[in-house]
């Protein structure tokens, strides 16, 4: 039995749509463009409430972010949609110079994160987005696990001075958080407490985390889950404080291991407490076609990847 | 109007300033900075409605200028600075550690009047039409200008925000182009030809003037006043004007040598001694 349960599997980008309509609700100053992508990033709702702030720009997304760094400069919150690929790798260099560089109020909202796009393949399935905006100076990295965090998160970031990169998803996924969530940027979530083994995951992964937790207890492994929604900054103190418990750790993402959060943990646990540590996540490869569960399987992303990684990483100690 | 001797007289001290500062760190972009000093000059003394002493990024207000062709940043410098936006005695800092006047413009390290990072080309259009955007949901009646390169128009964004910018009438912003015809290479019709750049932008939409000197002052001056008739007809506006690369230098026109090389020590003499000191060197 998993200590979580959920009564409906939700979208993460039907979250984004919600708490976007909301958060444009309570403040007049957020604007949003979409490239010609408004119902799949669940934005029809703002566009249909407020035509006056959403601006459809057209399958030219380099355009939409310098408009959005534009528009922050009178005060304006502009968001910004298109798929994960379209948000990072195509408009790189625009963000970094017109949005981070320039230290610009835009949050680049990115669905159909990773694999479980689907049936689209690789072109579309990108892998390597957290690690490009991580990288980027003066960027906040933000990975949500369900309906109700990507809700929450929306409009956390709308408050939060500065850029920010908010990646969710396409496929329906348990909705486990509370509703009512407060959203503290750059805080780890300790969703089950443990002794054995430490299991820090991202987005789509925590669901599998929590399952692959559930299991391990059937085995006599008791392992402490975080929910790692903000990957920079990364809450130091929190894993830290897990690590000197448990002495052992297993990162799990639906992203390629370079440059994903199993590298920034790697990274802090490397010059603050050297730790075992097993990666759940694409190995150096491109995705393909398939359905979201076949390609979780194939890529090594599913509960039972996270669970052998733990029995792994436990002997490691 | 400002008085028209009085904005030639500073032009000669931008220039002054230009070859200065690239020539004090061997490094910048000389040529470029030169053609456009008449429209920096007449734009930041005569034609913005600005506020050089109390800065703020949101400028509401205010007119915005962005510079898309951030390279030619010694002429923006210059201007800014004699403008009142910083000292002038700051653009001796120009391309040195710790400087405010990095080489290419930044928002980063907080100089005055500048509102975005430029330096990678063909950004600054969709800016510029962001911020335009911006003033009307706030009822802002001021203007949005931008000065790019023609060799930048090479750039697909460029097109792009030219597309949104007709399609969806900002028609409260004045894009200028600095129609020098050379760019790194060579000349833009060797290297990467804009063909017919008028047709181009009429064919997208826009309302598109020309300035057929954008080395004459006066010129200039009517050129963007004209351009400003047009504002608030559905239509956005793009001058091409035709400027001269290297302007106010003898050795540096004609050619496209001098787009990003400083002069040496015999050649920035040569240079000033064809550029009156008017206003006092920084």
């Amino acid at each position: 039995m998993t200590k979580y349960s959920f009564t409906e599997k939700k979208d993460t980008r039907s979250g984004f749509g919600a708490g976007l309509l909301e958060i444009g609700k309570q403040d007049a100053n957020v604007v949003a463009l979409c490239a010609d992508l408004t119902e799949s990033l669940k934005m029809d709702a703002f566009a249909k409430e407020f035509p006056d702030r959403f601006f459809q720009v057209g399958i030219a997304e380099a355009n939409m972010i310098g408009m959005a760094a534009g528009l922050t400069i009178g005060g304006k919150i502009p968001f910004t949609g298109t798929f994960a690929n379209f948000s990072t790798g195509r408009v790189y260099d625009q963000i970094r110079q017109s949005v981070a560089y320039s230290d610009k109020n835009v949050k680049i909202c990115a669905s159909h994160a990773g694999l479980t796009l689907g049936e689209d393949g690789a072109t579309h399935q990108i892998l390597e987005d957290i690690g490009l905006m991580k990288m980027l100076p003066n960027m906040t990295v933000i990975n949500t696990c369900d309906f109700n965090q990507t809700k929450a998160a929306t409009i956390a970031v709308a408050k939060h001075h500065g850029p920010v990169y908010l990646r969710f998803g396409r496929p329906a996924v348990p909705n486990f958080t509370a509703p009512d969530q407060k959203f503290e940027i750059g805080k780890a979530v300790v969703l089950t407490e443990g002794k054995d083994v430490t299991i820090i995951a991202t987005g789509h992964l925590v669901w599998k985390a929590i399952e692959a937790e559930a299991k391990l207890a059937e085995a006599g492994i008791s392992a402490e889950v975080i929910n790692i929604h903000t990957i920079k900054p990364l809450d130091e103190e929190a894993i830290l404080k897990s690590i000197a418990k448990t002495k052992c750790v297993v990162t799990a993402e639906e992203h390629q291991m370079n440059g994903g959060l199993g590298d920034s943990v790697a990274q802090l646990l490397s010059r603050k407490s050297p730790t075992p540590q097993e990666f759940v996540a694409v190995n150096d490869s491109f995705g393909e076609s398939g359905t979201p569960d076949e390609l979780m399987k194939k890529y090594g992303l599913e509960t039972d990847n996270i669970i052998e990684a733990a029995k792994k990483v436990i002997k490691r100690k | 109007m400002a008085n028209i001797s009085e904005l030639k007289k500073l032009s000669s001290q931008v220039r002054r300033d230009i070859v200065r500062m690239v020539h004090a760190v061997n490094s910048g972009h000389p040529g470029g900075s030169l053609g456009c000093v008449e429209f920096f000059v007449a734009l930041y003394n005569d034609i913005l409605k600005h506020n050089p002493k109390n800065f703020t990024m949101d400028g509401k207000g205010e007119d915005l200028f962005f510079l898309s062709n951030g390279h030619i940043s010694p002429v923006y410098y210059s201007v800014l600075s004699r403008a009142g936006y910083f000292p002038v005695s700051e653009l001796k800092t120009f391309r040195k550690l710790n400087t405010r006047l990095q080489g290419h413009p930044t928002t980063h390290e907080n100089l005055p009047g500048v509102r975005i990072a430029s330096g990678s080309l063909g950004q600054g259009m969709s800016v510029a039409v962001g911020a335009a955007l911006s003033k009307k949901l706030n009822k802002d009646n001021s203007v949005v200008y931008s000065l790019h390169g023609d060799g930048e128009l090479q750039e697909g964004q460029i097109w792009e925000a030219a597309l949104y910018a007709a399609a969806n009438k900002i028609d409260n912003y004045i894009a200028t182009v600095d129609y020098n015809g050379r760019q790194i290479d060579g000349d833009v019709d060797n290297v990467l030809s804009l063909g017919n750049l008028k047709a181009k932008f009429e064919a997208f939409g826009w309302t598109t003037l020309e300035i057929a000197n954008g080395n004459d002052m006066e010129q200039v001056i009517s050129g963007i006043k004209n351009a400003q008739t047009y504002l608030g007809k559905g239509k956005p506006v793009i001058i091409l004007m035709r400027t001269e690369m290297g302007y106010g230098v003898d050795y540096m026109m004609g050619t496209h040598k001098w787009h990003g090389k400083a002069p040496n020590d015999d050649q920035l003499k040569a240079a000033l001694g064809q550029l009156e000191e008017t206003l006092g060197d920084y």
